[in-house]
């Protein structure tokens, strides 16, 4: 690990992109998520990492209104997107959606080809006026995707048909490519290998000159590698959150330290 | 389970101690219950497959006869004293002749025919040789003469049923000896029979008949056909197929993807459910009441007969495109909703297409079923007795019409036992039918799924 280095970056004062404030999630009776206070800045990384169950990925999907869809969750508190309440009445969750972009654990390409995969976003929501501005549309988004030169060839083919790795960094192009603002990952690399996941992890830091990333992990060497700031969860509460190199080196909270060093996970 | 109980066991001296050629008596208890099994599975499938070799093999035995027919080869001469008698040519007179001045014509040319052939049968007079041929013969020679009056005055070569009796000599189902006791045939016309067929002048051939030809009355089996039942069963099967299709699908949709889950939601699930398991008589019933009771819509007739079957294949798809909807990875909507797709979107684009092949499938087993469905038409008045055919759709949903099942029930009820042949026929057309679908539904997924 290379914790000083990261601990000697400099990290500036950023506009707050995402301000959460007093954010419960019940599902039914489970209080699963408490009192959580966490800023999203803009172009910075933000992983959230604890032992699995303690509410990450609840947390996450309360950032783009995924728990909407499950019918026994019920989100309270707030959640601003650049000052506005994503949780608004007059707020719609698919126009929400478009500009908190999600990728998901388990790669989920549609059964469709490479090209439609990417087209589907900006398609609905209307990006490109023809289809030379799609190509192009698609193209950038597989390019920052890192895998334009491995599909440049077969934009036909079925995006079932690759690799899971390909795949993952498919959905990664296909949120990209509706231009979302924030992109959240939810564990996007717990199904690839060493090598894809490097892959996915470079992509990460690129992607993060334009947006603002938030990275849901169990591995802490992901998190220390990749993030600017670590929020740590456990048992549905945020016990620490502050920067990277600070809480790997030199956590405030006994359970942070326990978690990792790797006694309590 | 064993395998857990053997763990668990697995401490106890001795378990692991013999040489692994040797079985345990574990293993051994385990590979024999594997073993039996395994016997009585293939039992049960060679027990299935038996019943169904016999079962198709007696009805093709007993149906397969109904595909040919025998047919006599007549010079009729188109007497215009007897069809125009004032020589006009005029329509309205000739159409005044009914079928019985047209007989006589038939005699004769049967009375030539065999002067010419030089056949003589011993106690066979003029009128007996005429009951060679079919009585529906008349009415098909009245049918030319109507479409083709400048024809009368001479001599055309007509190719005409022979009569029940005969048709059944040459399928074996009369011979000589039961001649004897028929009062419909004696031994002297079948070989009268034999004769014409050794001078060419009756054969046998294919029986397009059967698909075209509509029902015809006890007394001449050789001239029913399906052609009124397949009409009929086509026009309710469309009718199914345009109501039940978008209705199905979309309360599925609706029920799975849209509604909240309370417990009207899961009341009308239940509901549904139980509606598949209700007896077809009762959607008979039902659609007696309402449909032609309380909206006043024509007995006998496919629109009817199509609503009711409607009703009745309603659930099959509806739990049938609830499965496939299901079936469909919830990531799949997720993925959807993660790049900003409303529900709408992403079931539209991205779950209905990945339901398709299963909703496909439960609409063609439910139409399958359909098809084969007897009971509620039977109270409906699809039973009648109908020679027209239907117009045209859609005018021809509210005429009366037959239907290729309740065509079958129809003739097992008839005193000719050549009946029994065109009853077993109409099963195997039926049978066709129903295997076409389903080579479709199969063909149609297969489609569907090779695109990934
Ligand atoms: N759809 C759901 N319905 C009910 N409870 C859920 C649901 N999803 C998650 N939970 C519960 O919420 C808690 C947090 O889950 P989750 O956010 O998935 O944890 P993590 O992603 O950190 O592993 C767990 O106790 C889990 O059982
Ligand atoms: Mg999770």
């Amino acid at each position: 690990m290379n914790d000083m280095s990261r601990l000697e970056r400099t990290v500036g004062t950023k506009n707050i992109k995402m301000e959460c404030r007093d954010c419960q999630v019940y599902y039914g009776d489970t209080h699963a998520i408490k009192d959580v206070n966490v800023d999203i800045e803009d172009k910075t990384v933000t992983a959230f990492i604890g032992p699995s169950g303690c509410g990450k990925s609840t947390f996450l999907r309360c950032l783009n209104r995924m728990n909407d869809t499950i019918s026994v969750a019920r989100v309270e508190g707030q959640f601003k997107l650049d000052g506005e309440d994503i949780y608004d009445r007059r707020v719609d969750p698919v126009q929400l959606r478009a500009k908190v972009g999600m990728v998901f654990q388990k790669p989920n390409p549609f059964p469709k080809s490479i090209y439609d995969n990417v087209a589907y976003g900006p398609r609905i929501h209307g990006l490109a006026r023809n289809k030379a501005e799609l190509d192009d549309i698609v193209e950038q988004a597989l390019r920052r995707g890192a895998l334009w030169n491995e599909v440049k060839d077969r934009l036909d083919a079925p995006g079932t048909g690759l690799s899971g790795g390909q795949q993952q960094r498919l959905c990664i192009a296909r949120a990209v490519a509706t231009e979302p603002e924030v992109l959240l990952m939810d564990e996007p690399c717990s199904a690839l290998d060493p090598i894809a996941t490097a892959q996915v992890e470079e992509l990460i830091d690129e992607l993060r000159q334009s947006y603002s990333v938030v990275i849901v992990t169990h591995s802490m060497q992901q998190a220390a590698r990749v993030s600017q700031k670590t929020a740590f969860f456990h048992l549905g509460n945020l016990v620490e959150f502050g920067e990277t190199g600070q809480i790997f080196t030199n956590p405030v909270d006994p359970r942070t330290e326990s978690y990792i060093t790797g006694r309590i996970g | 389970m064993t395998d857990a109980t053997a763990n668990s066991t697995g401490g106890t001296p001795g378990r692991n101690a013999g040489s692994l050629f040797d079985k345990d008596p574990r293993t051994r208890k385990r590979n024999a219950a594997e073993t039996r099994f395994r016997m009585m599975g293939l039992a049960a499938v060679i027990f299935g497959v038996l019943c169904l070799v016999g079962l198709l093999g007696s009805i093709i035995s007993n149906g397969v006869s109904a595909f040919s027919q025998t047919f006599i080869i007549v010079d009729v001469f188109l007497d215009p004293a007897k069809l125009d008698k004032d020589g006009d040519r005029d329509p309205d007179k000739i159409a005044k002749v009914t079928t019985f001045g047209y007989a006589p014509l038939i005699a004769t040319a049967m009375e030539q025919a065999m002067e010419q052939a030089n056949i003589s049968i011993e106690g066979l007079g003029k009128k007996d040789a005429a009951e060679l041929v079919s009585k529906e013969a008349p009415a098909q020679l009245r049918n030319y003469v109507l479409n083709n009056i400048d024809e009368i005055g001479e001599t055309v070569r007509f190719k005409v049923l022979a009569s029940g009796r005969i048709d059944g000599y040459y399928k074996g189902r009369v011979t000589m000896a039961s001649a004897e006791l028929d009062r419909n045939v004696s031994p002297a016309q079948l070989q009268l029979a034999d004769q014409l067929k050794a001078a060419g002048l009756l054969s046998t051939g294919f029986n397009w008949q059967f698909f075209t030809a509509p029902d015809a009355s006890d007394t001449r089996p050789e001239a029913a056909g399906l052609g009124v039942a397949i009409l009929g069963s086509l026009y309710m099967m469309i009718i199914v197929l345009v109501l039940a299709l978008p209705l199905g699908v979309a309360a599925s949709v609706y029920l799975e993807e849209f509604a909240p889950q309370n417990w009207l939601t899961d009341a009308i699930e239940v509901n549904i459910a139980n509606l598949a398991a209700v007896p077809s008589i009762v959607f008979g019933i039902l659609g007696l009441a309402i449909f032609i009771n309380m909206a006043g819509l024509p007995q006998s007739a496919p629109i009817v007969g199509g609503l009711v079957l409607t009703l009745m294949t309603l659930p099959t798809i509806i739990i049938a495109t609830r499965a496939a909807l299901k079936a469909v990875p919830p990531s799949i909507r997720d993925a959807a909703l993660g790049v900003g797709a409303s529900k709408m979107q992403s079931v539209f684009h991205h779950v209905l297409p990945l339901a398709a092949p299963g909703i496909l499938t439960g609409t063609i087993i439910g139409l399958a079923q359909a098809l084969g469905e007897t009971a509620p038409l039977l109270l409906i008045g699809m039973v009648a007795f109908v020679r027209e055919f239907p117009d045209g759709p859609p005018d021809g949903f509210f005429d009366p019409a037959s239907a290729l099942p309740v065509q079958v029930y129809n003739w097992t009820q008839r005193g000719d036992p050549a009946f029994v042949e065109r009853a077993s026929g109409a099963i195997i057309v039926l049978l066709i039918f129903l295997v076409c679908m389903n080579a479709l539904a199969i063909v149609l997924r297969r489609r569907f799924e090779r695109r990934w």
